[in-house]
């Protein structure tokens, strides 16, 4: 583990340097051990792939106390345990109509689209990562046959419940707004509802699998196309 | 119920408290007062809790009616403030009674001013907190900024002692800006000789300066990598993008972004900086986190020892 410092009340733990889910485990580990170890200091922390950025109150604890009980407290982490996570499951109803990227990347992909479809919906991926906006959860990784990259030119309007692909990354938009990932699809699952307890039916360390429906269906469970 | 119509909602204001905290791993940033001296100088004078709900006013135009009997004062940028037409004083405490017509004209100096009510303003609070954040559609009246016709609920006060912050003791937005800089994060990704363009360098905040991040332009600082696995970003993160050109990353910032960060700017001269107004000049001068803690505490036993003066 590497530690620096990111800022006047904040330290960032690196676990490694790319997506892995052993690291990710990792890091997911260290929350846990961290919550308890700093809950007289900590303010909040923001896991992501391989690392976790912990901010601190300075005027409680100076960094160097704070660097000291972060190695004390994660002194035993186990190597390369991974947690399960529980496994949730997301509806998707994919198809050109609802995916308005589905069928260039399938050809870029020299693929037909039900075998993208087929492709992205039998692996399982794991939240790596939820931040950028309310209930973004990033997935990873989809097959290296499907991965794309960003829109040379982003979306103004991305439709809440979009499933799209960025590299070799995966997500469902919680909201409408910008962005550039390739959409294939999209899920009636609300990812972030501030009046549902919890909000977000996922976090990070969860594993995720996309249910593939039909048009009908999607409607039925509150989609809009 | 008692509190405060909006007959113009000015510019941009916003229901803010000290912000949103614990929130980030469901991919809530943090929101709360740009300028938080100032923010907490408005409560302070008026012996409200330190979290107590008011308005962060950007540039000017409010007009509100008091519609209970209460004490108001506003603090931050120079904005002239009338009640029934009749200017008052700044950093100061004010009666109002129900009936009376608050005026808030445009800045003549710095952008942010902060209007606080005796006991706060007693807005319902999303996820631990009122701050509003509008990219998220959180916090506030409806995840907005305010709109003609809203209603402030606020309980009326008591007769009480007003106090006012001497002079002396407030700050000058209109004098030059050096902003302090812990370096960290990615600083191995920029060579002694871009570091040393970046603190020697003098920059414009750019138009596109808003609660979520001020970009600058100035110098062009390029660092050896082009992007990082995506990750957690601090308040005041510096983060350099392929254009070269800073952009420090404020309160409504994205919690994890990707981009090289050069270090973080402390919370002290981030609230200096969001008081500039585009086309503004700023320096950067590196700090050890150590000098930054030592800030830090100086500022808090500074705000503490000093004292209101009674009217």
């Amino acid at each position: 583990m590497k530690l620096e410092i990111a800022g006047e009340n904040a330290l960032i733990l690196y676990f490694g340097e790319k997506t892995d889910p052993a690291v990710s485990a990792k890091v997911q580990q260290a929350v846990d051990a961290l919550e308890t170890a700093l809950s007289d200091v900590l303010i909040d922390m923001v896991p992501s792939y391989a690392s976790l950025l912990v901010i601190f109150n300075p005027l409680a604890c100076d960094h160097l106390e704070v660097r000291r009980r972060i190695r004390t407290a994660l002194s035993d982490q186990t190597e390369g345990e991974t947690s399960e996570g529980r496994l949730v499951s997301l509806p998707a109803y994919y198809s050109t109509e609802s995916g308005p990227d589905l069928e260039d990347l399938a050809n870029r992909a020299n693929l037909s689209v039900e075998e993208v479809i087929k492709i992205h919906s039998e692996m399982e991926y794991r939240v790596y990562a939820i931040g950028f906006a309310p209930g973004f959860a990033y997935l990873g990784e989809v097959d290296e046959r499907i991965a794309a990259p960003r829109l040379s030119t982003p979306r103004q309007k991305v439709p809440r419940g979009a499933v799209a692909i960025a590299d070799r990354q995966t997500a469902v938009y919680p909201a409408v707004s910008p962005g550039g990932w390739n959409l294939i699809g999209l899920c009636p699952t609300r990812m972030f509802n501030p009046e549902a307890t919890p909000s977000m039916p996922v976090q990070v360390g969860d594993r995720i699998r996309f249910q593939p429906i039909e048009r009908d269906e999607f409607l039925s469970l509150g989609g809009e196309l | 119920m008692s509190g405060f119509k909006v007959l113009q909602p000015g510019l941009l204001t916003l229901i803010q408290d000290a912000g949103r905290i614990g929130q980030h791993r469901i991919g809530l940033t943090t929101g709360g007062p740009l300028d938080s001296n100032a923010f907490d100088w408005a409560n302070r004078l008026l012996g409200n809790n330190a979290n107590a709900t008011a308005l962060e006013v950007s540039i000017g135009g409010l007009v509100m009616e008091a519609q209970c009997d209460t004490y108001i004062v506003l603090t931050g940028a120079a904005m002239p403030l009338k009640i029934n037409g009749t200017e008052q004083e700044g950093w100061c405490a004010h009666k109002v009674q129900a009936g009376d017509r608050i005026d808030i004209g445009f800045s003549t100096a710095g952008a942010r001013a902060y209007l606080a009510v005796s006991g706060g303003f007693t807005v319902a609070k999303s996820f631990t907190s009122t701050a509003t954040v509008t990219r998220e559609g959180i916090g506030g009246l409806s995840g907005e900024k305010l709109q003609q016709g809203d209603f402030l609920p606020a309980e009326a006060a008591p007769d009480q002692q007003v106090y006012r912050l001497p002079e002396a003791f407030r700050p000058d937005y209109t004098a030059a800006v050096s902003l302090r800089v812990v370096t960290g994060y990615q600083q191995d990704a920029f060579s002694d000789v871009q570091k040393r363009l970046f603190f020697s360098s003098e920059y414009k905040v750019t138009d596109r300066a808003d609660r979520m991040g001020y970009r600058l332009e100035g110098p062009q600082i390029t660092p050896s990598i082009d992007g990082i696995l995506s990750e957690g970003i601090c308040h005041g993160a510096i983060q350099v993008p392929a254009d070269g050109q800073p952009i420090v990353l404020l309160n409504d910032r994205q919690t994890i972004g990707g981009y090289p960060k050069i270090g973080s700017m402390i919370a002290m001269d981030t609230a200096r900086l969001t008081q500039l107004l585009p086309g503004s000049a700023v320096s950067f001068e590196e700090i050890s986190i150590d000098a930054a803690h030592n800030l830090r505490c100086l500022e808090q036993a500074r705000f503490a020892r000093t004292e209101p003066e009674a009217l």
